[in-house]
């Protein structure tokens, strides 16, 4: 990769991690909401749930809470990979196009971006761990972190595949209720995915955020006895699947972007 | 020396063919304009030359580099304008350009000492923290303007530069330009369908449908018009029309009447006022303009939408080349 492709990438992620942290209102109400989901959704769950075989004390806000982290990293990287399509109807992706630096280097400047302040804003979730009675040492907050920026690069790159096939924003209603939300609600955020009809099963194994999820469980619960009972694959499986979904997918937007940008 | 060659540059989309092969060179510190209606192939010219578009046919060198070939080259050697605003409007203007000098690999010594200087030429060096979206549409075009002399482009391409601007911007903005020109050497090319604004250009191109119609110095495209222009309004506007027909020339039909062309209109109006077999209700008689170049080439107005199937009339001056 020449130095022109390599600023060129910094220059984008850079203008991304900018404007997030300049644009205060959007943080807020992408904080809010996972909080909202915890202390609303989750406590009025946790109040008649029971789940099978859970450990006597089971709360299920502590299921939830890395759930919560997969969504706001879901939905923050893959929305900020889509305002590629906001940047292409108001022109600044012009003035990237017209300079002397490779097409792609949008595509991978984007998903740098989009996976950084994606992952920002699920460290930031991390403050409110001890209201789902979960506390992290040091060590867990960094590797979630580290793992937060893998799951946030294969979804951005989601993001950006979409973006590249999207000629105006008003298909993005359309994108986040066919195929985020399912991608939320079939990753086993929620709820366990152990006992789901067949067919749902299926749909889960293809959602690539159900993979991220339950590598986040296995460094929040450790070798705990609710790890055993809550975590599906092996961990390398996990990282495995998101790694190659992610590669394949950020891929494809390079390539995408190359022709259409 | 030329600047910008360009040979036979074609563009078709699908089935319609955008730019019909053009020829002409512009010449370095030129301040040369392609001046035609909305959708006659300027804005397509423009794309293909800053390599963002390829030509279906033909070539085209900017300062010396293949537009096809030598992309990466001519990108560094052009600063572009488009008629949309390309800013991030939610960073500042000298965010705005620092990220251009990213982008273009300026050197952060240059950039410290340039920014500062750019900002002032284009009066924004005071609202250089702001955020771009609290500018209004003249701030934003001579934002863009400082921006895209950052990385000392050889050639300036402005699309449309002061299209949707007040008459005092659209004025700033053209002192911006020739003073660039004056000082730093700079060669810009421009588009517009202001007759105005071409009219202070060294060389205009007129485009219409895809060609060059003509192409030359103001004064000599106004030549071409040959004399005075007198518009008439009579009563009997067929009446008027024969009689002008067999005394002048055929008349060109505007909505404010009849128009044609003499030389020494000053002492031919008594007489045609005196001798017309209608009686005038109106007439009017003044220098050539360039709207009255581009109505005796192309038989339309430059705002009027162009009608189907038309064949523009050659007339060069001086071939492209």
């Amino acid at each position: 990769m020449g130095a022109a492709a390599t600023r060129a990438i910094y220059t984008i992620w850079l203008r991304d991690v900018k404007r997030f942290f300049r644009e205060r209102s959007r943080i807020l109400g992408m904080l809010l909401q996972p909080i909202l989901f915890l202390v609303l959704v989750g406590n009025g769950i946790a109040s008649s749930f029971q789940m099978a075989g859970a450990p006597a004390g089971f709360n299920y806000l502590e299921f939830m809470f890395p759930g919560i982290v997969g969504m706001t990293v879901l939905f923050s990287s893959v929305f900020s990979a889509m305002s590629v399509v906001w940047d292409r109807e108001f022109g600044f992706l012009k003035e990237v196009v017209v300079a002397p630096v490779p097409r792609w280097t949008l595509a991978i400047g984007k998903a740098l971006g989009g996976s950084t302040t994606a992952m920002i804003q699920g460290a930031i979730i991390l403050i409110v761990a001890p209201l789902a009675g979960i506390s992290l040492s040091l060590a867990t907050v960094l590797k979630i972190l580290v793992l937060l920026f893998v799951i946030s690069l294969a979804l951005a790159s989601l993001g950006l595949v979409i973006a590249a096939n999207l000629s105006s924003m008003e298909g993005f209603q359309i994108i986040m209720n066919f195929l985020i939300m399912p991608m939320f609600f079939l990753s086993g955020a929620l709820f366990p995915l152990k006992n789901v009809a067949t067919w749902m099963a299926v749909l889960t194994k293809i959602d690539p955020l159900t993979y991220g999820v339950d590598a986040l469980r296995h460094v929040f619960y450790g070798q705990s006895a609710l790890g055993s009972l809550l975590i599906q694959f092996p961990i390398l499986t996990d990282l495995a699947v998101v790694i190659l979904i992610g590669a394949v997918l950020l891929t494809a937007a390079t390539v995408s972007f190359n022709r259409t940008a | 020396m030329a600047v910008i060659e360009v040979h036979d540059l074609q563009r078709r989309f699908g089935s319609v063919q955008a730019v019909r092969g053009v020829n002409f060179e512009v010449k370095e510190g030129e301040i040369f304009a392609f001046l035609g209606p909305n959708g006659a192939g300027k804005s397509t010219t423009i794309s293909m030359l800053a390599t963002l578009l390829h030509p279906t046919a033909g070539t085209a060198k900017v300062a010396g580099f293949d537009i096809v070939r030598e992309p990466d080259r001519v990108r560094h050697s052009i600063g572009i304008v488009f008629q949309d605003p390309t800013l991030d409007d939610r960073l500042t203007a000298e965010e705005n350009l620092q990220f251009h000098a990213l982008l273009y690999n300026v050197d952060s010594r240059i950039v410290k000492e340039r920014v500062p200087k750019l900002l002032e030429m284009v009066e924004l060096l005071d609202r250089r923290k702001s955020l771009v979206r609290t500018f209004s549409g003249g701030m934003k075009r001579r934002l863009e303007i400082a921006r895209g002399l950052l990385h000392h482009p050889k050639v300036l391409f402005l699309d449309e530069p002061t299209i949707g601007l007040d008459p005092q911007t659209r004025a700033r903005i053209w002192e911006y330009v020739r003073g660039l020109r004056d000082q730093e050497g700079i060669t810009v090319f421009m588009t517009t369908h202001y007759m105005d604004e071409a009219e202070v250009c060294d060389r205009i191109a007129v485009i219409d449908h895809g060609q060059i119609v003509a192409l030359g110095t103001p004064s000599e495209l106004k030549a071409l018009v040959g004399g005075d222009v007198i518009t008439l309004a009579a009563n009997d506007q067929e009446k008027a029309r024969q009689f002008i027909a067999a005394q002048y020339g055929e008349p060109i039909v505007t909505p404010s009447g009849l128009q044609f062309e003499v030389t020494g209109g000053e002492t031919i109006i008594p007489e045609l006022v005196a001798r017309c077999p209608t009686p005038v209700r109106a007439i009017s008689l003044r220098k050539p303009t360039l709207d009255d170049v581009f109505l005796k080439l192309t038989g339309r107005e430059i705002r009027d939408e162009p009608p189907q199937n038309h064949r523009p009339r050659m007339a060069r001056i001086h071939g492209g080349r």
